[in-house]
């Protein structure tokens, strides 16, 4: 199958490969860029382990054709930390207990990422409803729950690092 | 180095404390290492091609489109496995299980051919490309007609064998009758007794879908003649001693990883026709092949959970107290039977189903049976079948309540085994080894206010125009998990034991490894906590390993919630070894007699002399450097422990649900959960380990099922349908515990993972059939969707 060039910036790192269209992003994230973070946790769309963040939007990259990100900003999991300091939605999950086997882990932060920046300061429901598109097996979603609550806290006192 | 005691045993971060997890800070930056992040130089990708429908003859498979695919470099079929003796596999139930179908298919979604490609979408046009030319036949999909005398023949592998590995067969669709208890003593007391109540009930079919679904990387190196093979499996040493024996590799060859895994429950114990074919497809191409299945594939193909037609019967005087329990279940193991469970326990510890009640007479029997679905029964946080006991003794305890006009906690408190009895030997055998009922009951009553709960439930009833039907659901149940005593417990003959090696470095610093592995529930921060206690080094700096067979000790790996009883075990039992050297090292070093030192925290002390001591940091440095005389140099320990019992863990849990009367959709107004599992060593990772179970129950018992049309085709298998809550449906969640000690475990700690998942689902279904209960209805089965809530509403003429 012919493959067409693609560039973006992916978590602030300017990229260009030659993909074929139908590659999924999720598979260019993982297998050409090696940023193995997003996961598959299905194929029609629901879990959202793969979501990344595209020009300020949470995306499920299952559903997004890399040769769609022409020209975009793509931040995975990889890019949240900023010079080793971990991001406060990384802090909130490592403190609250919000991962238990860390398969939904990568996605989860990344909707949170984007999710604070939408609502900076919910409602335990809101979170509840913002986070809807991403399944968790394991934690049964209350110290996600918190974990949010607690990024959310931490980046409203500027306490750690955003 | 003279901190107060208490600031040092802070920072050993040990026993009882909620410390956060060392798994985090990789999984949070997107630097775990599950199977599908691997790759390796030459890498091929492996895809299966299925079986469209569930039961036919397969007349003709064309390889040739599929090979003129580009990319595609090969397509095996069982032809090709035939050769190693391969298209069959044994499982851990003592049957063979299909690795590529062969004459004929069994189920739908059986895998029929593999296509290997230099990639995985080119493996998917590789599999859409070969032809399978299919000859349909009769299928079974009911397991009581698949027992009826002209019942189609679903395993003609098996024609003419009467006896099968648990036993004598039937019928040609009978797999084993199992059964336990006194039978003759069980039938006098209900012969005689004044209340017997019956009632069928279904647990239903479903499944564990961990997020991460199956896959394998296998690396057969033709110069080494050594196989590596990279796997989502809970069990690596018993896959490796499989592979090797089903190879003919020696197992000192055979390397199984297992890495990081996307969660397990259960789905990834047993051995999968892919993964077998990944590692076919490595020794034939003498490359690394990779095989990934997707969510449709795990739904529908590997391990599902339950599927137990059961009959309950209790007897009991009109006062409640229960005099005898009589079980019959019809189990529908699907094609072959590959349930999972210690080799001489084909019904797991159903057995356990006399539950948390003092019941002298008890029998239960169990017939498994074929039909034209996937393989599996025991997954899903089971404990090896305890979630079925335990629903159906909570269950039959409700019906009995029901009938004899008594309150719920009333009947359980007449029946329960008193703190007293324990240990207690049920009427099937097993040994319960600790046990406070009443009193964990109490503090969840005490806790929801269970009187006013039922004052307010019997307004409601009176009144007409209430919208909703307010129900409320206890259980108090007993667990049994880590299995297990080798006397009765063994995987394919092996022991169910398990092991732990310690090595502290010469700077105090240590390397520990076991033979369990963790799915996410946290063993590389809770088992660093016993040594750091055990030992007095801190469990930031104990560094804990498992899964690669080629540097953990031998065990049997992670399910029944078997780590923290046979593990956890061995692990406080090697540092003890480690303890008792360290004490000689000490008394030579200090030069006093070993009965002179005491232990305090994180150091060997003179007794009533503060300021004389050596700390195991200390001790660790002269291990190396001037070890005593008659010492080996070093400082480590290995122990293999076989349990002398398993542990029985407890819990109340009590759920109030509000049922709309117009439309069947149940709101979760309260669960509160209280669970015992005896000393409690990361009290964060068991609340987490409760809301993941509870989060479970609350999935099986309101929306979960795998089901199959006339035709077999199973339905519901992707996500579309298969009910996985988010957080908005997630109900919120109440914990408590109370602490009952195993007198036997080296820590008093009890297994827990499962429990939620075992108390909460009948839980559920308590609480929804207490809602009809004022009307008459004693049972229905799961899951309670709106629109199944919507016809119990219309049955009993409430619905509008």
């Amino acid at each position: 199958m012919s493959k067409t060039l693609v560039s973006m910036t992916i978590n602030g790192r300017p990229v260009e490969e030659a993909v074929e269209p139908r590659t999924l992003l999720v598979h260019f994230l993982r297998e050409k860029m090696h940023l193995t973070g997003a996961h598959i946790g299905c194929e029609t769309s629901h879990c959202g382990a793969c979501t990344v963040d595209i020009d300020g939007q949470s995306v499920k990259s299952c559903t997004h054709l890399a040769v769609q990100c022409e020209g975009s900003e793509v931040k995975t999991v990889e890019g949240l930390a900023n010079a080793g300091v971990l991001h406060a939605v990384q802090q909130g999950f490592y403190q609250e207990h919000g991962l238990q086997c860390g398969f939904c882990t990568p996605g989860m932060l990344m909707r949170a990422y984007r999710f604070l920046q939408d609502n900076p300061t919910p409602s335990e429901e809101e979170v509840r409803i913002g986070m809807a598109g991403n399944l968790c097996r394991c934690t049964g979603y209350q110290n996600i729950v918190k974990a949010v609550l607690h990024a959310a806290d931490a980046l409203q006192h500027n306490t750690v690092g955003a | 180095m003279n901190a107060p005691a208490n600031d040092r045993e802070k920072d050993l971060m040990g026993m009882g404390m909620s410390r956060l997890r060392k798994e985090d800070a990789r999984f949070i930056q997107g630097k775990g290492n599950y199977v599908d992040d691997i790759k390796l130089p030459d890498m091929l990708h492996m895809d299966i091609v299925r079986s469209p429908v569930a039961h036919a003859r397969i007349v003709r498979i064309n390889k040739e489109a599929a090979l003129k695919v580009p990319g595609v470099i090969a397509v095996l079929t069982a032809q090709d496995l035939k050769p190693l003796k391969l298209h069959w596999m044994p499982t851990l139930a003592g049957d063979v299980q299909a690795v590529l179908a062969d004459e004929k298919v069994h189920f739908q979604m059986q895998e029929v051919a593999v296509v290997i490609a230099t990639d995985r979408y080119a493996a998917a046009d590789g599999v859409e490309a070969v032809e399978v030319e299919y000859e349909e036949l009769p299928v079974v999909i009911d397991p009581f007609e698949a027992l009826k005398p002209g019942a189609p023949v679903i395993r003609e592998d098996l024609a003419g064998k009467s006896a099968g590995a648990h036993g004598e067969r039937y019928h040609h669709n009978h797999i084993f009758t199992w059964d336990a208890g006194d039978k003759a003593a069980t039938d006098a007391a209900f012969a005689s007794a004044p209340i017997t109540v019956r009632q069928d009930m279904h647990y239903p079919r479903v499944h564990p879908c961990p997020l991460e679904t199956c896959g394998a990387v296998a690396s057969f190196d033709p110069v080494r003649g050594e196989l590596t093979t990279w796997m989502t499996s809970q069990a690596p040493h018993i896959v490796r001693t499989v592979v090797s024996m089903l190879s003919g590799i020696p197992e000192s060859k055979v390397r199984i990883i297992s890495p990081d895994i996307g969660g397990g429950f259960g789905n990834k114990v047993g051995i999968y026709p892919g993964y077998v074919c990944a590692i076919v497809s490595s020794i034939v191409l003498g490359k690394p092949v990779k095989w990934i299945e997707d969510r449709i594939e795990n739904l529908s193909s590997t391990a599902f959970a339950r599927d137990y037609h059961m009959t309950g019967e209790l007897a009991a005087t009109a006062d409640g107290k229960i005099l005898a329990l009589r079980t019959n279940v019809i189990a529908d193991h699907g094609a072959f039977d590959a349930c999972a469970d210690p080799t001489k326990f084909p019904a797991g510890m159903f057995h356990i189903v006399s539950g948390s009640y003092d019941i002298p007479s008890a029998y239960c029997r169990v017939d498994g049976v074929y039909t034209n679905t996937a393989p599996g029964g025991v997954a899903y946080r089971c404990s090896f079948r305890v979630t079925e006991a335990v629903y159906l003794i909570e269950r039959m305890v409700d019906v009995l309540a029901q009938k004899l006009g008594m309150d719920k906690a009333a009947i359980r408190s007449k029946n329960f085994i008193r703190r007293e009895q324990f240990p207690y030997t049920s009427a099937f055998g097993f040994e319960y080894d600790s046990g406070d009922y009443q009193s964990a009951m109490d503090k969840v009553l005490a806790a929801v206010d269970y009187p006013r709960l039922r004052a307010e439930q019997a307004q409601k009833r009176a009144d007409p125009a209430c919208p909703t039907l307010m129900g409320i659901g206890l259980v108090t149940f007993t667990e049994v998990v880590g299995a297990g005593p080798s006397k009765i417990c063994d995987i394919l003959g092996v022991g169910m034991f398990d092991s732990c090696e310690i090595r502290v470095h010469p700077t105090g610093s240590a390397i520990a490894r076991m033979g369990t592995i963790s799915q996410g529930q946290g063993h590389q921060t809770t088992y660093a906590q016993i040594i750091a206690t055990e030992l007095g080094i801190s469990s930031e700096v104990i560094q804990i390993e498992e899964g690669d067979t080629s540097t953990a000790p031998y065990g049997l790996g992670t399910y029944g919630s078997r780590s923290t009883p046979v593990a956890g075990a061995a692990i406080a039992m090697a540092a003890r070894k480690i303890h008792a050297k360290a004490r000689k090292i000490a008394a030579h070093l200090l030069e006093v007699s070993e009965a002179d030192l005491e232990w305090e925290i994180d150091r060997f002390k003179l007794r009533g002399n503060d300021d004389r001591f050596k700390t195991m940091k200390d001790i660790a440095w002269a291990a190396y450097n001037q070890p005593p005389a008659g010492l080996e140099p070093g400082l480590e320990a290995v122990h293999y422990y076989d349990p002398p019992n398993f542990t029985f863990p407890f819990g109340a849990y009590l759920c109030v649900v509000d049922i709309d009367k117009g439309t069947g959709e149940t709101s979760i107004r309260r669960f509160y959960a209280l669970d015992d599992c005896g000393t409690r060593i990361n009290p964060m990772i068991i609340e987490g380990q409760i809301h993941g179970g509870l989060t479970e129950g609350f999935a099986v018992a309101m929306g979960q099922l795998l089901s199959f049309d006339k035709q077999g085709n199973i339905q519901g298998n992707t996500l579309m349908d298969y009910f996985l809550p988010t957080a908005v449906e997630t109900p919120k969640w109440e914990t408590d515990f109370t602490v009952t000690p195993s007198p036997h475990h080296p820590l008093g700690a009890k297994g827990v993972a499962e429990s939620p998942h075992v108390g909460s689902i009948p839980t559920f279904t308590s609480a929804m059939v207490d809602a009809f209960a004022h009307l008459g209805v004693t049972h229905f089965n799961m899951p309670h969707t709106a629109f199944r809530m919507w016809h119990q509403l219309k049955a009993v003429g409430l619905a509008g």
